[in-house]
């Protein structure tokens, strides 16, 4: 079922697409006279990306949202990507040096015909486009144009067997490439896993692309999960190993702070963090600077799609 | 009192013309990081998230500041430069506006005058009641800064009611550390130098008092 929301953003705090390269040049411009005449530093906002390859042949899908997608240099300048150091800015600044090709995702574990896929093969899927809300667990949110196919597709071609109960996924880890895993922040490499029936619903997606583009590096690259109705960081990026197995695995915010990060972490305005209130959310680049933060839905607004998967599940305590 | 002076052109002292301009200049250093808000916001150079820029720098400076004010004594020590306690109440003063600056970011942007969540988030919240713990400290200090306050006081009642400096310094950098989702580097550093210049004072109160 898709969700249709009314539009209720002013058109002046939009800033589309096609856009968004005219206004880097502006605000370059306007950086360097300010750095110019106040001798201030405010931050260095040039990019020394090479263009991304183009994906051919995307459809739309249904189960986008309607809403008004973030910019793509909102969406590739302020991630997590730990392994690249915890500041926002730290992945579109070090992210350039992860290493992409050759690339391989190995499906192993409970199935029938274990595969490793190259990277090529796993472009070839049919994609489509799903624009998805991204709510962090930090209290932030975007609208994110991926590019992808659903992670069932994936599981058909290995043929799960019965024993398989959980899907873990193991990210890249190059530590000569990744300024972060120097610090034991987390344990490297990042482990994250879903339920069977989580990662095979329709909306579980495995990205490989971003407004009609390759992945971005800082995005995760050159394929990542996407599961829209948990926190962002369910959604590991970079992937290399999917696991089927039988035992529910230990995520890495679960190792390091069970209290605070649950294996679950669906969104759910009910459930604090321990910390901070998840009640409400601040949408980037759409609410301004002095408008009060949205609510933020149960679900991130899929409880139509995937809330029958947790029927009679205590959610305040599987959180 | 006659203490060493490592370098023999350092002054002790500066004529009231060069005091006066060194205060000019530090009062408008001490404006840059708020300059850079009001100017970036509006130009769109505080990043993609302007609010959390706007909260981290805000409360970043009131850290910065009141370690800033604190090693005023211990650097005067080691150089033998007294004009340094004629910038102190300034750089006093100026945390205690970063402070009113990071709290408003808090009640205004973050949480939008609501009340009863600000209420509910001090109570329940171990990081923002000590936040909000350290800013109540400030509050007298910043009130009492006056050359009046401190003759109407007492020097002594000045100096007694000053020392909770210390405390709002310690429950600043808790409330950073409490903060921060998992890498506490950049608290740990202010954790390290605020217990370099309280540790500083401990020895040095001690050696005095030995014989």
């Amino acid at each position: 079922m898709l969700i249709k929301r009314p539009c209720d953003i002013k058109p002046s705090e939009i800033t589309p697409y096609g856009v968004y390269l005219r206004r880097r040049e502006f605000v370059k411009a306007g950086l360097a006279a300010v750095a110019g005449a106040a001798g201030l530093f405010a931050g260095c906002l040039v990019s020394a990306q090479g263009a991304p390859a183009k994906l051919a042949g995307v459809r739309k899908s249904n189960f986008s949202t309607m809403e008004q997608p973030n910019s793509y240099k909102e969406i590739t300048r302020y991630n997590n990507y730990y392994e690249f150091g915890t500041e926002k800015s730290d992945p579109a600044d070090y992210a350039t040096k992860l290493r992409t090709r050759p690339w391989a995702v190995v499906v192993e574990g409970e199935v029938k015909r274990p595969k490793t896929f190259g990277i090529e093969e796993l472009l070839k899927f049919s994609l489509e486009e799903r624009i998805y809300r991204m709510r962090c667990v930090e209290g932030w949110s975007m609208v994110i144009p991926w590019v992808g196919f659903e992670l069932k597709r994936l599981a058909e071609q290995v043929e799960p067997t019965g024993n398989a109960k959980f899907v873990e996924f193991v990210t890249a880890l190059q530590p000569e490439n990744m300024p972060g895993v120097r610090l034991p922040v987390l344990e490297w490499p990042y482990l994250e896993a879903l339920r069977i029936d989580e990662a095979m619903h329709p909306l579980t997606l495995l990205a490989v692309g971003l407004y009609d583009e390759a992945l971005a590096k800082q995005n995760g690259a050159p394929i990542r999960l996407v599961v829209p109705w948990k926190y962002g960081f369910k959604s590991a990026k970079s992937i290399v190993r999917i696991r089927f197995v039988e035992k529910q695995p230990k995520i890495a915010w679960e190792k390091a702070a069970s209290h605070e990060y649950g294996f679950y972490s669906n969104v759910n305005p009910d459930v604090d963090h321990p910390r901070w209130s998840q009640a409400t959310e601040r949408r980037l680049g759409q609410d301004g600077l002095f408008s009060p933060k949205r609510k933020t839905l149960m679900f991130n607004g899929y409880g139509d799609q995937v809330a029958s998967l947790y029927t009679g599940m205590d959610l305040s305590k599987f959180f | 009192m006659k203490q060493a002076m490592p370098r023999a052109r350092s002054p002790a002292v500066l004529s009231p013309r060069v005091l006066a301009w060194t205060k000019a200049l530090l009062f408008v250093l001490c404006l840059g990081p708020l300059a850079r808000l009001v100017i970036g916001a509006p130009l769109d150079l505080l990043g993609v998230n302007p609010v959390e820029t706007i909260r981290r720098s805000t409360g970043t400076w009131t850290l910065a500041l009141v370690l800033a004010t604190l090693s005023v004594t211990p650097l005067r020590r080691f150089t033998g430069w007294h004009w340094l306690a004629r910038l102190r109440r300034m750089l006093g003063l100026y945390a205690f506006f970063y402070a009113v600056l990071h709290l408003t970011s808090y009640v205004w942007l973050e949480q939008f005058f609501d009340g009863a969540a600000i209420v509910k988030d001090i109570v329940k919240r171990p990081f923002i009641t000590i936040g909000f713990a350290a800013f109540a400290m400030m509050v007298p200090l910043a009130v009492t800064s006056t050359d009046a306050m401190v003759r109407r006081m007492g020097g002594k009642n000045w100096i007694a009611l000053h020392r909770l400096v210390y405390a709002l310094a310690v429950c600043g950098v808790i409330h950073y550390w409490w903060l921060v989702k998992r890498d506490i580097t950049q608290p740990a550093i202010y954790a390290l130098v605020l217990a370099l210049l309280l540790g500083f004072r401990a020895a040095y109160a001690f050696r005095k008092r030995a014989p």
